[in-house]
Parts: structure tokens; C-alpha cells; sequence
């Protein structure tokens, strides 16, 4: 790096930490790129591990150790009644599971030569960015790669309803335990947060547009979740949008399109992400963004700006930290010179909710949506050995399969441990198995991975 | 429900076509089988006929658009059931499709309804770099997967497909180069310092037998066998069945009489019905006999290819050939038209000449030359006799051949086109 009149040259200029951000500078300096890494926090990890996968999901262990706990009793074991004391779970969420990991990113740039540059980037042309903060500076570079990631939606038209409404960062902060907190959005974050306040005591109401949780996902892999659902909250309201809020004598009114009026503690805005594009002087670049501010890019993470390349949320959706981190490798080789491509048939998705939903490659509803002819197999959990010792039937594993060459085109799962078991449906349908290479893998007995081998057996049967 | 029609699968090798007409509009309602687009190929101009019946509510192309296997060409509203129906067995019902989740901010452009080719992670990055289309590549793993194999074979000799460098920010020009093997050619002299120039983008087909003849004539060391053949007594058979073939439909040409000879020569030696393959250091020899005839055509060269010409009797021969070769001036050549060519024949008779020095089709072995035949004075039994010469060049690949078995492979034709009624017999 060469300095002088606080301007640096580099060849890869990362602007955003989190993990599309930190993967692809990593990659970079495995390479031989020298890449520097802008972020307004001065730390690598982003959203992902500051106030999105992380936090919820250590949260989401707490409430899985409750429920266990509650479930005890099932089997002659109670532990009675929890006391949940906020502080220290707050240190072990903040320190030991967040922090632990975020040193552990620090090292790695270090250890791998990638600097992290405190500061907002701003960009002045395809070969120059402005950095401003404490040391304002500009870097030059050969190429960028932009990874901002995406920011919580408001909620249209209710944009500023005061310190009562939260977002998915707010909440993940765990201020306090609401007696009566309202969850706007039936989509994952409302789902996973919502569950987790349950948890810790709060009478949850969600209210979901819509007429269905998780919209877009097979109604069948859904239907357990929103059973489960159904008893944790206080109620669920489909079909509902809140048209209103008021605070009020530490209380929020809330009006829905019903006509009803509920008044609660606090309201958690949970209605989708948006990507952050704006206000970086992308116009001052090639790159073109559309009216959602997406910014739009090819197969190799190329924007429409030969310098500049994106990568993660702020190229669209799917808005997920694992498809952030490839492309962020598939950006640093491209511009490594390598033929590399975000070409990727499988891109897993989780909901960590009890129980977990999971899916990856064509799902049933979208094989519809496309009218193309698909064979399924559901096999469901409740004959499964290691369900049943689990004490937990209510999951199901289903296969979509192309019914000319017998290829796994897509996997459904619903049920504790979903989020693990996908990595294998993954990896089918990337490598282009077929339903016999499933069926013909043995599979350790009991476990919940027999499930897609069941599926697979059910499909043959039928061939 | 709305569909939308890729770019199919056009055949072996060819992964790109230029669209020459769009023969719907937007709007129009659309059968099963209608005609949509006119595409040209390589090699051929195609008609493309609708997968199915529908409204046409978006044509994503227009003419002279050159479009790759498996791009969008037209989405169809209202569309009936594609032409390959699927089997209804297994397949679930149809439910309406779910509200779009107002909740996400975004949702991601639809990806083309054929899905991603299956081929593991590895395969799909060797096929970038040897610079292979994966979705013109057929797959023979099990449920067509494409495998490593699939791909080394469909970029050919490894000298052939060189790794297209992917240089970091590759954005496509607006004229393209042609693909170039082994050295880069030096940089064009400015010739508007001598006079006034036009720039002319080359057609498609031109393109195409520009970067096949630089591929063959870089890779392949071409050896050239020059031979005659007295083909007077084949002259006055042709000349004397003249009617007697117009009678049954048929007219009688030396065209077809060289593919029989050939045909039945390449029996005799299989070297010369074969293809190398370098990296594995074998010879494919082929248990078919295919045989391409080059045509010329007002835009270029053409080679059609007749099948099995070893097993089909000579008046079969003759239709089938008289038949492509209209189809191609006409430019409604089929792929399978086009395809699959083990030998090849190009006749410059008509043109006049003493000789040409064709150059290899590649991947083939050998090609023959023919030129026009002459009265030539020739010595027989000690008497000065004219006599009816046919010049042939036969070129081939020294890889596979040496200079004698092209004498022997030569000769072989020669003795066939000097007996002809042996070739009516097919013998």
C-alpha cells in the first residue's frame, strides 16, 4: 500500500464487512490481491454477526433449551419453573457467542494481510473512493466490490412510531422481556423473533399480510411451524395489515384492517430487508440500480461498471449471508482471473424456528408456478426411529425429482435439525444426483438423514 | 399460466444461432408446431416451430440478434401444454400460485425455465475454462449429468478449445473476434493511410468457416496426394442412363458416383473414416459410414451430410443428394441435415480448374478434391488414345496417414470410378 496525501492504492477495494465483504477480501489475499475493507463500524461481520444470524440464533438455543426443559416433563424430568435473568444472558449472547467470533474474523485479517478501514465509502468514479469518518481518506483502486448488505423495511407509511417499535436489530438487543409484544410479519425474522420472545414469556400476537406464514414456501413444509406456532403465541392474524400506531402512557395502540385495536408493550417490525445502495455514489459509476435499489449483476458478480463488482443482499434476493459468501469468493477470483461463476444450482434456506424449515434447488410451488412435470415424495417423520426418540413427529422430508432422469431437483424439510439436514439435499442437487444415488448411500441408523434416503426409496418404488 | 421458450438444444456443437426473422408478433395467438423464428446456425437456416399453443406475450429477440442455447426467445401466455408433454403420473396437481410476499423488497428474476445443467461444481468450472457451453453439451452421466469426460470432450483436442483467458472485467464488444487458435495474428496495418475503407461485419456462416478452416489448417499437418481417374466409361454410363434415369425420377450425377466409390473405399481402409483424439492418444474409427458434400451457397459454404452411404444402393444415393442439396441452396437444411459427416467430398468441377487443395473439415481425416474432368490425350497399348481425366486431391491428416496409405486410400477410389457398373452394384 502506498501512502501519501491519505491517498491508498489497492487493488481491490471492499466496501461492506460482512460476510459477502470479509469472504471476498479473504479470497483476495489468498490470491495475491491486496484488498482493503471498508466498514462504517470499523469490524468485520456485518449485520450477519452483529444483529442478524447470530444473535437470533444463539437466542433461538435459549428457547430451544427452555422448551426442551418444558418437554422434560413428558418423560417424568422437571426442572420447574425457569428464571430467565436478562443480564447475563445478554454478556453470553454479546461476549462469549458474538464478540468471541467477531475476534476471531479480526485475526484472520490479520493474519491474512487484509486491513479494515474505519469509515463510509463513498464512491468518486470507477477507480476512487472517499472514505469519510475519524482519518478521511480516498483509495484507489483496480477494482471494488461492493457488499453493503440490506437494512430492515420500515413499516410503509408508520416509519416513525417511536422507541417502542422495534426492528430485527433493536429486538436482537433484548432490552427487556414485553408482557405483551405485537410482531408485524409471518416471514422468518418475525417467526424466529417471535419464538423467541414466546419463550422468555412475552404474549405474542403476529400479524401477517398475507394469508399464510412464510409466504412463498410449501404450504406442507409450513403447516407444522404454524401448528407449533398457534400454541406458543397469543394468536396469530392472517390476512391482517396494521394500518396504525400510537404510543401511548408506555403503550402502543396498535389498529388493524380488521377494525380491532390491540394494545400492547412493544411492536416488532419485521416485514423484509432492503438493499443498502443508497447514498454511496454509485451514480458517479456504471453500475446500475433499479427502483428497489438492487444493483444489478451478471453471473460473475460483475456490475454493469467493469471496476466495480457487487455481491450479497445488495444485489437482491435471496438475502442470505451463505449465498453473500460465495459470491464474495466468486467476485475475488473473477477478478483474479480465475473462470469462476456464481452459477450455483442450491442455495439453501433456513428458517430456525421450532421446528426448523428448510429447502434448497425447486421447490413444489415454484415447479407449479413454471408448469414443469416434477415426481415428489413425502415421507413423513412419524416413522422415523430417531423422530421418535426425539419425541418429536411432527417433521417431513420431501424429495421433487425430475421424473425423465430421475434427478433430485429440490428438497423440502420441516422438523428439529432441518437446517442441518439440508446441507445434504444441497449437495444432491448441486452435484446432480439422482434419486437412486440417494437411496443407494447408507445412511447411519437412527438418525433424521434416513429420511431423505426413505424419500428417495419411495420415489424408486414408484418408478 | 405464463411460459417462456428457450433457445432449444440445437444439436452437436452448436451453441449459438442468429435470428433471422421473427414470424410472430406480440399478441398473436400461436398452434402447437407453428412456425416462430427463422434462425440461422452455423450451418443452417432453421425454421423453429412453436413448443406450444399460447398467446405470444413478450418476443425477447430480433433479427440479427445472435442468441445462445437456452436464451429466452418468447414467453407465452395462456400457454397449453408443451409439445414434449410430461408424464402426468407423478406430477401434483396444479395450485394456484402464491401472492408475491409483499413482505421481501426484492425478488430475484426468474431463472430460465429449463434449470441449471446438471454437472457437479468442478465440472462447471473446467467447462469455463476450456471455454465450453455446458448446455450444449449432452450428458452421459446417469440422469444426464455432464461429466468431466463430456466436457474435455466437447472442447476436442486440448489444442483446439484454447482456455479463454478470463481477463477480470470482460465485458463483450460490440463486434466480436473471431476465436483464435495458437498465435495471435500481428495488428492490421492502418489502411485508411492508403485510400478510403469499408468495415464489414462478417455474416454469421462466414464467421463460422473462418474460425473452422483456421482450426483445421493450425492443428491438422495437412498431406496432400494428387491422382486421375479415367472415368471415361463412367462418363458414357451416366451420359447413356441420362433417360432411362429421368424416367424414374432420378438424373445421374458423378457426384453420386464419387460418394458410392468413396464409401466403399473407406471400407477398405477405416483409417481414413476416423477421428484423432490427442488427448487420448487414440484413433476413433467410425462403424458408419456418413459422408458430407460440400455446397456452395449464395452465403457460403455448406456441407450436407448423407447417411449410411456404404449400405444404400447408387439410385438411393443420387435422390437422397439431389433432395439436400436443394434443401440447403434453399437454405431449409435440417440440423440433422448437417451433422455427423465421417469424409467429405467437395466437387469443383462445374467451376472449372485443373485442381484444388481442399482443406480438412474438421474433425474428420481426409477430404477429396475433384475437378472438372477433360479429354486428355492418353498412351494405351502403345496407341494414343482420348481419354475422359478426372484430377483428384486427396487431402489428410499425416497424424493419422502417411503418404502410402493415401496412395493405397486413392487408388482404392480411382479403381471404383474406373468400374463403374461395379458401383451400380454397390460391389
Amino acid at each position: 500500500m502506498v501512502m501519501g496525501d491519505l491517498v491508498v492504492e489497492v487493488d481491490v477495494a471492499v466496501v461492506g464487512g460482512g460476510p459477502g465483504g470479509y469472504s471476498a477480501a479473504f479470497r483476495c489475499a489468498e490470491l495475491g490481491l491486496e484488498a482493503v475493507v471498508v466498514d462504517a463500524t470499523a469490524r468485520l461481520g456485518g449485520a450477519c454477526l452483529f444483529e442478524g444470524c447470530i444473535p437470533s440464533k444463539a437466542l433461538l438455543h435459549v428457547a430451544a433449551v427452555l422448551d426442551a426443559a418444558e418437554r422434560a416433563k413428558e418423560f417424568g424430568v422437571d426442572f420447574g419453573a425457569p428464571r430467565v435473568a436478562l443480564e447475563p444472558l445478554r454478556r453470553w449472547k454479546t461476549e462469549r457467542v458474538v464478540g468471541k467470533l467477531a475476534r476471531g474474523l479480526a485475526s484472520v485479517a490479520k493474519a491474512k494481510g487484509v486491513e479494515v478501514v474505519a469509515g463510509r465509502a463513498v464512491f468518486e468514479g470507477s477507480r476512487e473512493l472517499r472514505v469519510e469518518g475519524e482519518t478521511p481518506q480516498k483509495i484507489r483502486f483496480k477494482h471494488a466490490i461492493l457488499a453493503t448488505g440490506a437494512a430492515p423495511s420500515p413499516l410503509p407509511g408508520l416509519e416513525r412510531a417511536g422507541d417502542r417499535v422495534l426492528d430485527s436489530t433493536a429486538a436482537l438487543a433484548l432490552a427487556d422481556v414485553p408482557g405483551r409484544l405485537l410482531v408485524v410479519g409471518g416471514g422468518y425474522i418475525g417467526l424466529e423473533l417471535g419464538q423467541v420472545y414466546a419463550a422468555l414469556g412475552s404474549a405474542v400476537t403476529l400479524v401477517e399480510m398475507l394469508d399464510g406464514l412464510l409466504p412463498g414456501v410449501d404450504r406442507d413444509l409450513v403447516q407444522p411451524l404454524a401448528r407449533r406456532a398457534e400454541k406458543q403465541f397469543a394468536s396469530i392474524l392472517l390476512g391482517t395489515r396494521v394500518v396504525a400506531l400510537s404510543e401511548a402512557g408506555g403503550a402502543v395502540e396498535a389498529q388493524l384492517s380488521s377494525g380491532e385495536t390491540l394494545v400492547v408493550d412493544r411492536v416488532l417490525v419485521a416485514v423484509g430487508r432492503r438493499p443498502q445502495s443508497a447514498g454511496l455514489g454509485l451514480e458517479t459509476t456504471r453500475a446500475a440500480v433499479d427502483a428497489r435499489g438492487v444493483v444489478a449483476v451478471d453471473e460473475r458478480c460483475r456490475t454493469a461498471d467493469p471496476y466495480v463488482f457487487a455481491v450479497g443482499d445488495v444485489t437482491g434476493e435471496p438475502m442470505l449471508a451463505h449465498r453473500a459468501m460465495r459470491q464474495g469468493k466468486v467476485a475475488a477470483e473473477v477478478i483474479a482471473g480465475r473462470p469462476s461463476a456464481f452459477d450455483n444450482a442450491a442455495v439453501p434456506a433456513v428458517v430456525f424456528t421450532d421446528p426448523e424449515v428448510a429447502w434448497c434447488g425447486l421447490t413444489e410451488a415454484e415447479a407449479a408456478r413454471e408448469g414443469r412435470a416434477v415426481t415428489i415424495a413425502r415421507f413423513p417423520w412419524a416413522a422415523s426411529g430417531r423422530a421418535a426418540t426425539l419425541g418429536r413427529a411432527d417433521g417431513l422430508t420431501k424429495l421433487v425429482a425430475d421424473p425423465e432422469s430421475g434427478r433430485v431437483l429440490g428438497v423440502g424439510l420441516v422438523g428439529p435439525g432441518a437446517g442441518e439436514l439440508v446441507a445434504e439435499a444441497a449437495l444432491a442437487v448441486e452435484a446432480a444426483l439422482t434419486v437412486e444415488d440417494l437411496a443407494a448411500t447408507i445412511h447411519a441408523h437412527p438418525t433424521l438423514s434416513e429420511t431423505l434416503m426413505e424419500a428417495a426409496e419411495t420415489l424408486l418404488r414408484r418408478a | 399460466m405464463t411460459r417462456t421458450f428457450a433457445l432449444p438444444d440445437l444439436g452437436e456443437g452448436l451453441t449459438e444461432a442468429e435470428i433471422v426473422r421473427v414470424l410472430v408478433a406480440e399478441g398473436d395467438v400461436v398452434a402447437e408446431d407453428a412456425p416462430l423464428l427463422e434462425v440461422e446456425t452455423d450451418k443452417a437456416t432453421v425454421e423453429i416451430p412453436s413448443p406450444m399453443s399460447g398467446r405470444v406475450a413478450t418476443i425477447h429477440v430480433h433479427p440479427g440478434d445472435t442468441v445462445r442455447v437456452g436464451a429466452a426467445l418468447v414467453t407465452f401466455e395462456d400457454a397449453g401444454a408443451p409439445s414434449t408433454a410430461p408424464r402426468a403420473g407423478d406430477a401434483p396437481p396444479p395450485r394456484p400460485a402464491p401472492p408475491p410476499a409483499a413482505v421481501r423488497s426484492a425478488a430475484a428474476p426468474a431463472p430460465p425455465a429449463a434449470g441449471p445443467v446438471p454437472a457437479t461444481p468442478a465440472t462447471r468450472r473446467l467447462a469455463r475454462e476450456l471455454g465450453v457451453d455446458l448446455r450444449a453439451v449432452r450428458g452421459s452421466g446417469p440422469g444426464g449429468r455432464v461429466t468431466d469426460d463430456d466436457v474435455r470432450a466437447s472442447a476436442g483436442a486440448p489444442a483446439a478449445a484454447p482456455p479463454r483467458t478470463l481477463a477480470a472485467p470482460e465485458h463483450p464488444a460490440v463486434a466480436r473476434p473471431l476465436a483464435t487458435v495458437g498465435a495471435a495474428p500481428a495488428p492490421l496495418p492502418r489502411f485508411e493511410q492508403w485510400g478510403p475503407v469499408e468495415r464489414q461485419p462478417l455474416s454469421h456462416l462466414r464467421r463460422t468457416i473462418a474460425e473452422r478452416m483456421t482450426l483445421a489448417a493450425t492443428l491438422i499437418p495437412h498431406v496432400t496426394h494428387l491422382d486421375r481417374a479415367d472415368v471415361t466409361d463412367l462418363d458414357a454410363l451416366i451420359q447413356r442412363s441420362l433417360e432411362a434415369g429421368r424416367a424414374r425420377g432420378v438424373t445421374l450425377t458423378l457426384t453420386s458416383f464419387l460418394l458410392k466409390a468413396a464409401a466403399l473405399a473407406l471400407g477398405e481402409h477405416p483409417r481414413f473414416n476416423a477421428s484423432l483424439d490427442p488427448a487420448a492418444g487414440e484413433l476413433i474409427v467410425k462403424r458408419y459410414c456418413h459422408l458430407g458434400v460440400a455446397v456452395a451457397t449464395e452465403r457460403g459454404l455448406i456441407v450436407p451430410v448423407l447417411r449410411d452411404v456404404d449400405r444404400k444402393p447408387l439410385l438411393e444415393v443420387q435422390r437422397e443428394l439431389t433432395a439436400l442439396a436443394a434443401r440447403v441452396r434453399e437454405g431449409k437444411a435440417t440440423l440433422e441435415d448437417l451433422h455427423g459427416g465421417c469424409f467429405t467430398i467437395t466437387n469443383l468441377g462445374a467451376l472449372g480448374g485443373t485442381g484444388a487443395i481442399p482443406i480438412i473439415n474438421y474433425p474428420e481425416v481426409a477430404i477429396l478434391g475433384v475437378a472438372r474432368a477433360r479429354l486428355e490425350p492418353v498412351v494405351r497399348d502403345g496407341r494414343i488414345e482420348p481419354r475422359m481425366l478426372l484430377p483428384l486431391t486427396l487431402t489428410f491428416d499425416h497424424r493419422v496417414a502417411d503418404g502410402a496409405d493415401g496412395a493405397r486410400f486413392a487408388a482404392a477410389i480411382v479403381r471404383r470410378l474406373e468400374a463403374p457398373e461395379q458401383l451400380l452394384l454397390g460391389w
